[in-house]
């Protein structure tokens, strides 16, 4: 059964939907198409991994879902909004407030608490009060920081910065959240307890996601891998455990 | 601006070769603003502190009271002139006074006038003057009598008055009897005939306008150079060379200023690239990133100018009477203002590269 078939069983619109999407760098001669007529439909519980070699296109693929980047061609829509044409204030506003990054080098801000990483999405997005503050700390609670709100992420080891990460990432409440290799840096034991918790809470809050990973020990956490070589999409394939 | 405040707090150390330069240059532009207003000031006191409206100079003095003299007959060609409500003389000679006890000669300014200035009372009796308070400095007290030029002339202190001094050197008040009998003692080469003045202080009748009535005395007199009361300010000796040079100093000195605060952010957004990109990536605007260097530089510029204005005050309280230092509320404001205006305009310059980072590099980007 395809992702879409899927989504249609269920009833609900899809987290994202790519249909014939590329992008091409540069021109002339020197065009590289990074991305080739892609198609894709995320649903809004679902957990994507996205594996393929370096310069396959998966950097490409996820900062176009994410508002990032502009597709050269093709429609794309986030959350239902159709972002293919949005201009750079739309796209800020999509990431403020429809999509969630882990991004590989983790990147919190070094000079913030880890609640105040937490917080800064929503400051971003002009609102800080009690709830914002009731929200952080709940999700760093559920992430097992309840004892490390106050921590600098230099006082914080790389899991527990990955997982301020995933909490900065689920803050706003997104319909999608993409994550940018968030095991590489950590080795396979630690790497296993970031992904159960990635599907723990992103399966809990019916959210989608996609994965890029490089490690297939990883993918099996998610519904389904899709395959991307030389821009192209290979294959769909439904996960069979996890 | 929350972001920007806390990296301030969090990481002061970050900001602290800017906050150090803009420190000393802060300092320089209160110490040499302080310099002009108290060269200025010190020049100028004597003629601030007159109720006239017209300064009335014979036309050869080209506008210096020592070159200048007003004989009875101009002086009542004046007084004829439509418009004159009052006149009065101002006549100044400069020189060295032996103050009881003390070794240095204190340089005075011996002023002989008849119109009441603000501030300084009518004149005391023969031989008697009001000291301005710069003679403190000199050890001058109430009741001194100073020994003024080589002729040795006795003028008896009577009391102190502020901001009286001309040329900056400290005013002496007298009876114009008085001033003629130092000039004559003192400076037989320019003699002051009895009933002459230097300059001729005209008050104008309500609702004149002062640059119209020194035209029409000028006219009227045919052989007077009249001046406003700003006019005959700036006309003193070296004032407006003064001003020129030191605002030249001044204004190359904040273009300094913008030039450090600009190379700063410059670097400090170079450095903040891959923080910016990621602030993007979740969703920061250029703006809102931009609102937090503005912010920095101003915060910056405050925290400097503070140090610098307590170095400056620090100087100015144990520096000796004869620096005429003098640091005034306005141009404290008016300084702070100029700074942080330049801090803005030097953190603008890092607009376009703030605007130009690209969130897209936060994906895909390796520790």
């Amino acid at each position: 059964m395809t992702s879409t078939a899927m989504n249609a069983a269920a009833g609900t619109a899809p987290a994202l939907e790519m249909h014939e999407v590329t992008k091409v760098y540069g021109e002339g001669e020197n065009a590289i198409t990074a991305l080739a007529s892609a198609t894709i439909s995320i649903g809004s519980n679902e957990m994507v991994a996205l594996v393929g070699p370096s310069g396959s296109g998966k950097t490409t693929l996820l900062s176009i879902a994410g508002g990032l980047l502009a597709p050269t061609s093709g429609q794309v829509i986030v959350g239902g909004r159709d972002i293919s044409h949005a201009s750079p204030t739309e796209l800020t506003e999509v990431r403020r407030n429809t999509v969630g990054f882990v991004f590989q080098s983790v990147n919190l801000v070094p000079f913030l608490t880890a609640r105040e990483n937490l917080l800064l999405v929503d400051e971003l997005r002009g609102s800080r009060g009690k709830q914002s503050k009731a929200r952080a700390d709940r999700l760093l609670d559920e992430l097992g920081l309840s004892k490390r709100l106050h921590n600098l992420p230099s006082q914080l080891s790389g899991g527990e910065r990955q997982r301020v990460a995933i909490g900065r990432a689920l803050m706003n409440e997104p319909a999608l959240v993409l994550f940018d290799e968030p095991t590489s840096a950590l080795d396979t034991q630690l790497g296993e307890q970031v992904m159960e918790l990635i599907q723990s809470e992103v399966k809990g809050r019916g959210t989608a996601a996609i994965i890029i990973t490089h490690d297939s020990r990883m993918t099996h956490w998610c519904d389904r891998t899709v395959r991307i070589l030389d821009g192209r999409l290979q294959s769909d394939e439904l996960a069979t455990a996890g | 601006m929350r972001l920007a405040w806390l990296e301030l707090r969090r990481r002061p150390g970050k900001f602290s070769v800017a906050v150090v330069t803009l420190t000393v240059l802060a300092a320089l532009l209160l110490f040499l603003a302080g310099l002009l207003d108290g060269l200025f000031l010190g020049s100028t006191g004597a003629l601030r502190a007159q109720r006239a409206d017209v300064f009335v100079y014979s036309s050869t003095s080209r506008d210096s009271f020592l070159r200048s003299t007003i004989t009875p007959d101009t002086r009542a060609a004046v007084e004829a002139v439509q418009g004159v409500d009052a006149v009065g003389g101002l006549s100044v000679t400069l020189l060295g006074a032996v103050v009881p006890g003390e070794t240095e000669l204190a340089d005075v300014a011996v002023i002989g006038y008849e119109l009441q200035p603000s501030g300084i009372p009518r004149p005391s009796g023969p031989g008697q003057a009001w000291a301005d308070e710069r003679l403190k400095g000199f050890g001058v007290g109430q009741g001194d009598t100073l020994l003024v030029g080589p002729a040795k002339t006795p003028i008896t202190v009577v009391g102190f008055v502020a901001d009286s001094n001309f040329q900056l050197q400290g005013g002496l008040w007298v009876q114009t009897d008085t001033w003629r009998q130092v000039q004559n003692q003192n400076r037989p080469d320019a003699p002051s005939a009895a009933g002459d003045v230097q300059v001729l202080l005209v008050q104008a009748s309500p609702g004149q306008d002062a640059a119209l009535l020194a035209d029409r005395i000028d006219a009227s007199t045919r052989v007077t150079s009249s001046l406003t009361k700003a006019e005959a300010e700036n006309s003193l000796p070296g004032t407006k060379e003064q001003r020129t040079t030191f605002n030249s100093i001044l204004a190359t000195t904040y273009m300094v200023v913008v030039v450090i605060v600009a190379l700063f952010f410059a670097l400090l957004t170079l450095e903040r690239t891959p923080l910016y990109g990621m602030l993007k990536a979740i969703g920061a605007s250029s703006r809102q990133l931009f609102v937090g260097v503005i912010l920095q530089a101003i915060i910056i510029a405050t925290v400097a100018f503070a140090i610098g204005g307590g170095l400056v005050a620090a100087l100015s309280a144990a520096a000796p009477p004869k620096l005429p230092l003098q640091v005034q509320a306005s141009r404290i404001f008016t300084s702070y203002v100029i700074l942080a205006v330049c801090a803005v305009i030097g953190s603008l310059l890092s607009l376009r590269r703030v605007s130009r980072i690209d969130p897209a590099q936060a994906i895909g980007t390796a520790q």
